[in-house]
């Protein structure tokens, strides 16, 4: 079997198997057994909806210390859209991004900015009409391989462009090797991030052969630092000059963000990884042909509702788009021609086609995964149908199925058990009232 | 291809849903359903395609023209029959039917985005054979089918 990486784990210590996970998990891909959860890489897409719902946080992402950015010489931050929308105090823009500085980053590189240049590229394609309509988002790392597993069908219609993330960490270090003179490789870029998924985009790029990205600091772990540096710069900050990205990159930090930059025809904008899935399955039977582009973001809300943000995801909006208002910029960074310059080559466009990852089927053979198929049904319809998670498994069709697999028994059912119990006591009784031929049950003889 | 010649399959998997009038999510649902199953059974991403598009389609046509009936699916080593049938208002010529555009759909229907005329040539498209059934006022039965096995499809079969 393939291992897949990934970058959400499980706390043993902390799991008290509950089902939480199990039942909010949009790829059926944990079980709870033994009494802790467990999750099935093959089918895992990082979306991190059970981190958000395990009430004992024993879902985690694997991200990065701040202490690996001792192993570079120089290093570059990457902070997410997103992230600037995590402040109470309606920090300025640029306070932000100068307290990077402060916590020993040597550079700061908005991945707002890169998302512009995404958002350019994007709209030239549809532009040239060599894409099929509609033309999926491939900004959403979680959504890219929800549809790599769910939608193969679908992969051809995803825009083939490198993340905003990977186009921000090879911007920054090439300018960085340029300023510096320090080779490619002494530079660290890291990208500060609202989730898992981005993680695994880094460590296997599904766009590109390898990430310039060399680490992702989750948002949540990062915070507090900010914050600090902030609030030691109190408002004097006035020799920095960081903010690049303009208003149309910030805002890809919520949902239509991303649409609005790509600024081309029909968009239509959806977030919420069981709403994207349920829109993917009407354009999947070809519905929606009117419209140009769809933004699909994993996370209700978009980006500001990562599963590593701090801030609630409605008061993140509200506080990202105020933020946007007050101190956003409109004068783009890279005018057209500068634009046409580094996007020329081809240079931001994926590398490397977007591959299906196909589930194991029941059989390797098809009569024999239908023989198999009638038996998951058959046990389905035994099963009480009340989805209820108590065996472990999301549903009484996920529990079947995992039967048929041999990774579960029908009486893992707390139904099914009872009623087995039942019989069983119902046997040993009949076995009880029976009386040994040398006695009689006359009670005249006793 | 003879009806009774299409229906002749022995079915490994049967999956049944009813359909109610004007009932617009039973047919989503039974697409995905099914949809499902065939990956799980490991079938080719285009054939669970036509599958699913055949499905929502007919069914789509059966809460639409149709009062209510019946969608089953049957399952076999070597195609996939998809049936539906119901007592509604029947269709009075089906090659005007099968032209791309044309439509009887209520304008309450249409309001909803539905009933643009592209649910039979669009079960056409998709199915490696197809036969329909209909009476006015009695109601009509489709039978779609598609082979697992593209050698199938070509319609040489002894």
């Amino acid at each position: 079997m393939i291992r897949y990486f990934h970058s959400v784990r499980l706390d043993e210590e902390k799991c008290k198997g509950c089902t939480n996970c199990i039942k909010r998990c949009p790829m059926e891909a944990i079980r709870v057994h033994d009494g802790k959860a467990t999750i099935m890489e093959e089918r895992c897409i990082d979306c991190g909806e059970c981190i958000r719902s395990c009430p004992n946080h024993a879902k985690f992402a694997i991200t990065d210390a701040l202490e690996k950015l001792n192993d570079y010489k120089y290093k570059i931050a990457l902070p997410a859209p997103s992230f600037f929308g995590q402040f109470k105090n309606q920090e300025h823009i640029e306070d932000i991004l100068h307290s990077f500085l402060k916590l020993g980053f040597d550079e700061v590189f908005e991945v707002a900015l890169a998302a512009e240049i995404i958002g350019f590229i994007v709209h030239k394609q549809l532009m040239a009409d060599k894409v099929k309509k509609p033309l999926l988002s491939s900004a959403c790392p979680a959504v890219l391989r929800l549809i790599q597993i769910k939608f193969p069908e679908l992969l051809k219609q995803c825009a083939p462009v490198l993340t905003p993330m990977e186009v921000a960490a090879r911007l920054a270090k090439e300018e960085a090797v340029k300023k510096t003179g320090i080779s490619y490789e002494e530079i660290g870029a890291f990208f500060i991030s609202p989730c898992p998924a981005k993680v695994t985009e880094m460590k296997y790029p599904m766009s590109t052969k390898h990430s310039a990205v060399n680490g992702v600091i989750g948002a949540n772990l990062i915070y507090r630092d900010v914050i600090k540096q902030i609030s030691k710069l109190n408002g004097k900050n006035k020799q920095t000059n960081l903010q690049k990205a303009t208003n149309l990159g910030m805002a890809w930090g919520f949902v239509t963000g991303e649409s609005k930059n790509i600024d081309f025809g029909r968009a239509l904008a959806v977030s919420g990884i069981h709403n994207v899935i349920s829109l993917l399955e009407e354009i999947e039977r070809g519905e929606l042909q009117d419209v140009d582009f769809l933004e699909l973001q994993a996370c209700t809300g978009g980006c500001i509702g990562g599963p590593l943000n701090v801030t609630n995801l409605f008061v993140g909006r509200v506080r990202l788009r105020d933020l946007i208002k007050r101190f956003g910029s409109k004068t783009p960074y890279f005018d057209e021609k500068t634009l046409y310059e580094i996007c020329g080559q081809g240079n931001f466009e994926a590398s490397e086609p977007f591959e299906p990852r196909f589930l194991m089927p029941l059989d390797e053979d098809v009569a024999q995964a239908l023989i198999k198929m009638e038996r998951l049904d058959r046990i389905t319809s035994d099963l009480p149908g009340l989805d209820c998670g108590a065996c472990g498994s999301p549903s009484c069709r996920a529990l079947a199925e995992d039967v048929i697999r041999g990774l579960a028994f029908e009486t893992d059912c707390v139904i099914k058990l009872r009623e087995k119990v039942k019989t069983l006591a119902e046997e040993i009784l009949d076995l009880a009232r029976i009386v040994p031929p040398v006695m009689s049950d006359n009670p005249k003889n006793k | 291809m003879s009806q009774d010649n299409l229906r002749f399959i022995t079915p490994h998997i049967k999956l049944e849903f009813k359909i109610d009038e004007k009932d617009f999510f039973i047919a989503g649902e039974s697409a995905s359903r099914v949809k499902k199953t065939l990956q799980q059974v490991g079938l080719p991403q285009d054939i669970i395609k036509k599958v699913a598009i055949i499905i929502y389609e007919a069914a789509m046509n059966v809460s639409i023209h149709g009062n209510h009936g019946m969608l089953r699916i049957y399952i076999d080593p070597e195609a996939i029959l998809i049936e539906t049938e119901d007592k509604g208002a029947g269709i009075p010529d089906i090659e005007l039917a099968m032209q791309e555009g044309y439509s009887t759909a209520s304008y309450e229907v249409r309001e909803m985005g539905f009933g643009a005329g592209m649910g039979l040539p669009n079960i056409k498209q998709c199915s490696d054979e197809l036969h329909i059934d209909s009476k006015v006022d009695v109601g009509t039965t489709l039978l779609a089918k598609v082979y697992l096995n593209k050698k199938h499809s070509l319609g040489n079969r002894g």
